[in-house]
């Protein structure tokens, strides 16, 4: 999967979350534009894993703070 | 000299940067709920202690339902005896670490009551319940390991997650199945520690230990157990909620605590792994801390021995949960569990303000419950959280549901 797949994948499932809907660029922020609590980054990222069958450690999430960072986190994470 | 009179001179004055500006959020929170009028839920004193429970606290006779001192052991005779008589004989404190000079006859005797308690090979004790699990699981689960846990587990298996190396793979709270995807996603050859807890001590719900034991098996994971609330109570023996559920012998670790039923202080972890002992020498919490004292770890010892026959007591702690947990369920609160699956029994409030509200008019009538709240708390609720003893008589459990009743109503959180 392209890195352009990847991320049209997960705008679709970033839109439920996205309750205010902010327009996402790869410079969006998940705690301070998005306003995700630590509840709504546990199924987001339990979303996103079952979507693309992985695994994103919370050692991996601290790393992850903006769309961009996840889109090509997932990126990766699906090709190995 | 000179030069660096010159140095500090030129060098502009900057303000401090204050460390503690990132605590300004929960500051401001505290001081407004403060600002309502309410007692502090989290500056509470017990001046004189009665018996496991009641104290007068804040200057009030008070019933004490929110202490985890499940089985009432705090004041058992033989169990201060054995205090006294270690304090008398073996000295205030042992001043050193376990592996140094701090492994007294009492530790050894507190090690033999746990391995006896729960049929198991080995037996390490630590200072707390939260070294506990803070020096096994950092221990145990290194780079390259992957750690797959609920995500309600306690601060303590957070904090070991944090202290070692290993991946943290967090799933929703007692859901099997999404405890079984993170498995089978796990890189093969990588190893595994799934680490579940007995009974979680916020709604005082139990875990379906026995699908989830069979799965980490199933995947080879090693299995590792909170059982700090279910110690002494759950089981036919008081092991915990695995031996309720027939899964002792897949568990690998159970971590225990004596602060709950035991009725002192420390922690422990419990084994059948051969090579188990190692673990004294690289776990870092066993390590670098000086050992329990003497006299903590006679009463631990003794209160340990009389859990093993303690069947009456479990049988009465039951009839005390299930009458509460009806009692308050008809009266209109809502319940962290639907039906009573603990010694816990968790009252979910509306809000921090009125929870609050509700903590302190029990307070007036005399009843001391625990106000958890956010973060402490799964899905931001703000709870009393009520833990009941076997030493509560029958009589007492009603005069808690008439507490409650009058309270829930002069706050409006029932009708």
């Amino acid at each position: 999967m392209t890195e352009a797949e990847v991320d049209e994948r997960i705008r679709g499932l970033i839109e439920p979350f996205n309750k205010k809907g902010v327009a996402i660029t790869s410079a969006t922020t998940f705690a301070n534009d998005l306003e995700f609590d630590s509840l709504t980054v546990m199924d987001f990222v339990a979303e996103i894993e079952d979507e693309f069958d992985i695994i994103i450690s919370m050692n991996q999430q601290a790393e992850i703070e903006t769309y961009g960072l996840l889109v090509s986190a997932v990126h990766k994470l699906q090709d190995s | 000299m000179t030069d660096n009179a010159t140095l500090a001179e030129a060098a502009p004055a900057t303000e401090t940067h204050d460390l503690f500006s990132k605590f300004d959020p929960i500051i401001q929170t505290r001081e407004t709920l403060l600002a309502s009028g309410v007692e502090d839920p989290f500056n509470l004193v017990m001046e004189k202690v009665l018996s496991p429970t009641r104290a007068i606290c804040n200057g009030r006779d008070t019933i004490l339902l929110g202490t985890y001192n499940y089985m009432g052991m705090t004041f058992d005779p033989d169990v201060l005896d054995a205090g006294k008589q270690a304090l008398t004989d073996f000295g205030a404190g042992t001043t050193g670490s376990r592996v140094l000079n701090g492994t007294y006859q009492g530790h050894r005797e507190c090690e033999d009551a746990l391995k006896e308690f729960y049929g198991m090979d080995h037996a390490m004790v630590f200072s707390t319940g939260y070294q506990a699990n803070l020096g096994i699981i950092a221990t145990i689960a290194g780079k390259g390991d992957y750690v797959v846990l609920d995500i309600d587990s306690h601060a303590s298996i957070y904090d070991g997650c944090a202290m070692g190396n290993a991946e943290i793979v967090p799933f929703r709270h007692n859901d099997i199945e999404a405890m079984e995807k993170r498995l089978r996603r796990i890189p093969e050859g990588a190893g595994k520690l799934v680490i579940l807890e007995g009974v979680y001590s916020m709604l005082g719900d139990v875990a379906p230990l026995k699908e989830m034991v069979a799965i980490a098996k199933k995947y080879g994971a090693m299995v590792l157990v909170d059982e700090a609330h279910s110690m002494g109570f759950i089981g036919e023996n008081g092991r915990g909620v695995a031996e309720e559920q027939g899964v002792m012998d897949d568990v690998d670790f159970i971590i225990g605590t004596f602060s709950k039923s035991v009725g002192t202080v420390g922690g422990f972890c419990v084994s059948n792994h051969p090579k188990f002992d190692i673990l004294r020498l690289v776990c870092r919490p066993y390590v670098f801390t000086a050992s329990l004292p003497p006299s903590v770890v006679a009463t631990a010892a003794t209160s340990i021995r009389k859990l093993m026959h303690g069947s009456n007591k479990r049988a009465h702690l039951w009839e005390n949960s299930k009458r509460l947990h009806a009692g308050l369920t008809q009266m209109g609160f809502e319940l962290g569990t639907s039906e009573p699956q603990s010694a816990i029994v968790a009252v979910i409030m509306p809000d921090l303000e009125r929870g609050a509200g509700m903590w302190e008019a029990l307070l007036q009538e005399g009843l001391y419950v625990n106000l958890a709240r956010p973060p402490a708390t799964p899905a931001n609720m703000t709870l009393l959280r009520c833990s009941l003893c076997a030493e509560h008589s029958s009589e007492e459990v009603e005069t808690i549901l008439q507490m409650f009743e009058r309270a829930g109503k002069t706050v409006g959180i029932i009708g």
